[in-house]
């Protein structure tokens, strides 16, 4: 067995080789700068820095999302010791110039420079991103080089699996799937759960239209989840873990097999872990293209090998979970959460955001707004100062009309609204949910009645059929919707939905059904007059 | 003989009633002589709670469980003929006449229906929603019996009895959501299946006209699903076995 790795020296190194040479190139190569091209701007500045010989003056690296994705490909130059300029829209001609112009002219190049002292960049608060756009996803030892896996050896050497239980309860957390659940809460579950197989599963089944949080946390930081994911199995007394990942994210699917490979060679993993007693086996598991399959009991019985449907709770799965064994599933963003708050104390983390919703939560900005990508602010941020600060606005002098937060389970809020705070419950008082992170702006042009009409139809596509409200309802829903939106509504069809609408939310059997109709809910509350508009006249018949 | 279970007192719709720890509620209300419509759940097989005809509201939070799959409590308050349920349970089984084409007129199983019979207990007397009519192919090629999904309400008895009760696991879900349809084997016509049986246990227990033996005309087809619980009842008594078996 080899020695397992030493985190101080590794960190030193880096440290070394970060100073080597003058010059840092960071390149995004997430997967939204690489479907801009992010690919042959690399390529264009590393084969530039070869034939310019200056490959003792400059280093480029492949980093993270940086966040602002609208304005991608995105490259960041450091000097050592110095100032950084970061550039927006980096064609391969303009990589080389941007490469050219630092290092030959000591000068940036002010016209595809970005300000980074925007809000979209500095009212943003990254605990879970902070790795974003800084370290090279696919070296653990750019992870370690920045405090990676010291919350493990921390937990593992000096705490007992009751005191990072303890510290997880002090922080607050609360779920990052949607639903908001604490952490400690389930996690001491699984913890006093009898017997010695216990399964830990990691929910990166990100299923919500335009959101990447999740994907994001795998492909660019794959070592942070691995590592929330040994805190959480060595607090709870689990020794085997899976991440089960959505077939759709291929790059999240090859780094993490490939971090839990060298995680495992390097002893973070596997047998004896840092050399104390402590084992833990991670695999990852794959998807095969269902939403319901982020539900918990539908994710279980996918990962058995089962078809993906979900089944009745209770049982719980911390009661008979994998294989009828205790499992506990967590979302990929509240395990990204853990090794900060092992690291920085619960108390700082409960500091963050508001009292009862802690820390801060990872948005996937989309939509009519100026500034789109991926944001991290604490909780309890006015929704306000999301849209016109970090979001820079709706573009195009249009209004701004109403945020969708949840995906086809959430709601739309409307402007009246702005001034929310977005925390777990005040949304759910607006009739919509926190959900794992889609935030879509619209503006004023957008027809209502046409939102539902697209959650609608995305629910009834992905609606597993076992129950019949959702099967059936889901499909019905969408019918009386498409009536309406034709203009072809009456005040009766209306009556209908809304009655099938409380039908579907109560009577269906998991999450997806029960929260299928809140994208109507929510716009018939709040911008009921747009569906009384479309209705057809209805003629008396005498 | 003295009861030694743990009984709790519940009540039906603020009638008193006397449950038993560890039944469900539909268990529990059936014992006591209180009708709670169901239609997926049947004694002998695994609970499957897709069919939510049988939801019932809690008094402590208003929420509605599947009778079939919750357990009774202590003091439990079980609320049935509230206008809200139903109103629900009129639209769930408007919902599935709407997703089908159950057209009792020509339906073998017509007047022994336990679809239609639930539609005339719950006083379900239109459909409000637009009729889908799928296409949906009839399965003749067994040379004992007929599958005709236009009929089928997913209830999947067939699937848990074949499983569970036979052992064989011909029938199973297959596609999702509207699409969603049962399969015998891996979606080959059931007259090719290597592992069906005959033995007709499906078609037994088939709540609808959709499993039906070959030759039956309209109203002709009676099914039998109180045999599966005979079954299931003899086995766990270990009933039908050879001595040296039924240690």
């Amino acid at each position: 067995m080899a020695a397992p790795i030493d985190l101080h020296e590794v960190t030193e190194r880096e440290r070394e080789e970060r100073f080597r040479t003058r010059w840092r190139v960071k390149a995004c190569a997430s997967t939204a700068c690489q479907s801009a091209g992010a690919g042959q701007t690399i390529k264009a500045i590393e084969d530039a820095v070869e034939a310019e010989d200056m490959m003792l003056e400059v280093q480029v690296i492949p980093t993270g999302c940086m966040g602002l994705c609208s304005a991608g490909p995105l490259v960041r130059v450091l000097r050592r010791g110095g100032d950084k300029a970061m550039y927006q829209k980096v064609t391969p001609e303009t990589g080389i110039k941007i490469l050219k112009s630092h290092v030959l002219d000591e000068e940036t190049l002010p016209e595809h420079e970005i300000d980074t002292e925007i809000p979209f960049f500095s009212s943003q608060e990254r605990v879970v991103l902070a790795n974003g756009g800084v370290i090279n996803p696919d070296r653990i030892e750019s992870y370690v080089a920045h405090g990676g896996y010291l919350a493990l050896e921390k937990a593992l050497k000096t705490m007992k699996p009751k005191h990072v239980l303890e510290e997880i309860r002090t922080s607050g957390l609360r779920g990052r799937g949607g639903a908001g659940y604490p952490t400690a809460s389930k996690w001491s579950l699984l913890a006093a759960a009898p017997g010695e197989t216990k399964y830990i599963v990691a929910n990166g089944d990100e299923g919500d239209p335009g959101a990447y949080m999740d994907r994001t946390i795998m492909e660019d930081d794959p070592h942070r989840l691995l590592e929330g994911i040994a805190l959480a199995a060595y607090a709870t007394g689990a020794n085997q873990a899976y991440i089960y990942v959505r077939a759709e994210y291929p790059r999240a699917i090859e780094r993490l097999d490939r971090a839990i490979r060298v995680a495992r060679r390097n002893r973070l993993l596997g047998r004896k872990i840092l050399d104390t007693k402590f084992d833990l086996s991670v695999e990852v598991r794959i998807g095969a293209g269902a939403f319901v399959c982020g539900e918990e009991t539908a994710l279980l019985a996918s990962i058995e090998g089962r078809r993906g449907i979900p089944r009745l709770r209770p049982p719980y799965p911390t009661e008979k979970g994998l294989w009828g064994e205790p499992t506990m599933i967590n979302n990929v963003e509240t395990l990204a959460n853990i090794a900060p708050i092992i690291n920085n104390g619960g108390e700082w983390f409960a500091s963050l955001g508001t009292p009862k919703s802690t820390g801060t939560k990872v948005f996937a900005l989309a939509g009519d707004i100026t500034h789109t990508g991926l944001i991290e602010v604490p909780m309890g941020t006015k929704l306000r100062d999301i849209v016109e600060d970090i979001g820079g606005g709706v573009p195009d002098g249009k209004g701004f009309k109403a945020a969708q937060t949840g995906g086809p389970s959430g709601g739309c809020i409307p402007a009246k609204f702005l001034d929310t705070p977005v925390d777990y419950d005040s949304l759910r008082e607006l009739g919509s949910i926190m959900g794992s992170g889609g935030l879509i702006i619209m503006n004023e042009e957008v027809r209502m009645p046409d939102v539902a009409k697209y959650f609608m139809e995305f629910s009834m596509d992905e609606s597993c059929g076992k129950c019949t409200p959702c099967r059936a309802g889901t499909v019905q829903m969408h019918n009386l919707l498409q009536r309406i939106t034709d203009g072809d509504g009456t005040k009766q069809d209306i009556r209908d939905l809304e009655h099938l609408c409380s039908v579907v939310r109560d009577a269906s059997l998991c999450g997806l059904g029960q929260a299928a109709p809140n994208p109507v809910m929510s716009t018939l509350q709040y911008f009921r007059s747009e569906y009384s508009a479309l209705l057809r006249e209805e003629v008396a018949h005498g | 003989m003295v009861d030694r279970r743990q009984t709790v007192a519940v009540t039906f719709d603020g009638v008193d009633a006397e449950g038993v720890v560890g039944e469900s509620v539909l268990e529990c209300a059936r014992r006591n002589g209180v009708t709670i419509p169901s239609l997926c759940f049947l004694e002998g097989l695994s609970v499957w709670g897709g069919c939510r005809i049988c939801v019932v509201e809690v008094a402590e939070d208003h929420r509605l469980r599947p009778a079939c799959a919750t357990q009774v409590v202590p003091d439990m308050e079980i609320k049935i003929e509230t206008p809200r349920l139903r109103a629900y349970r009129k639209s769930i089984l408007e919902l599935l006449f709407a997703e089908g084409n159950h057209v009792c007129a020509v339906c073998v199983s017509n007047g022994k229906c336990e679809l239609q019979d639930m539609a005339v207990h719950c006083g379900m007397d239109h459909v409000r929603y637009d009729y889908r009519s799928p296409l949906r192919e009839i399965d003749a090629s067994h040379p004992k019996y007929v599958f005709d999904p236009n009929r089928c309400i997913l209830c999947t008895r067939c699937v848990r009895v074949c499983d569970e009760i036979e052992g064989a696991h011909v029938w199973d879900v297959s596609y999702r959501g509207e699409q969603a349809l049962l399969v015998t084997e891996m979606n080959k016509p059931w007259g090719e299946s290597l592992s069906c049986t005959w033995c007709g246990k499906c078609v037994a227990v088939c709540p609808t006209g959709s499993l039906a033996y070959q030759g039956r005309a309209i109203g002709e087809m009676e099914h039998d699903p109180v045999m599966i619980k005979r079954l299931a009842v003899a086995r766990s008594r270990n009933e039908w076995l050879y001595p040296e078996e039924s240690k």
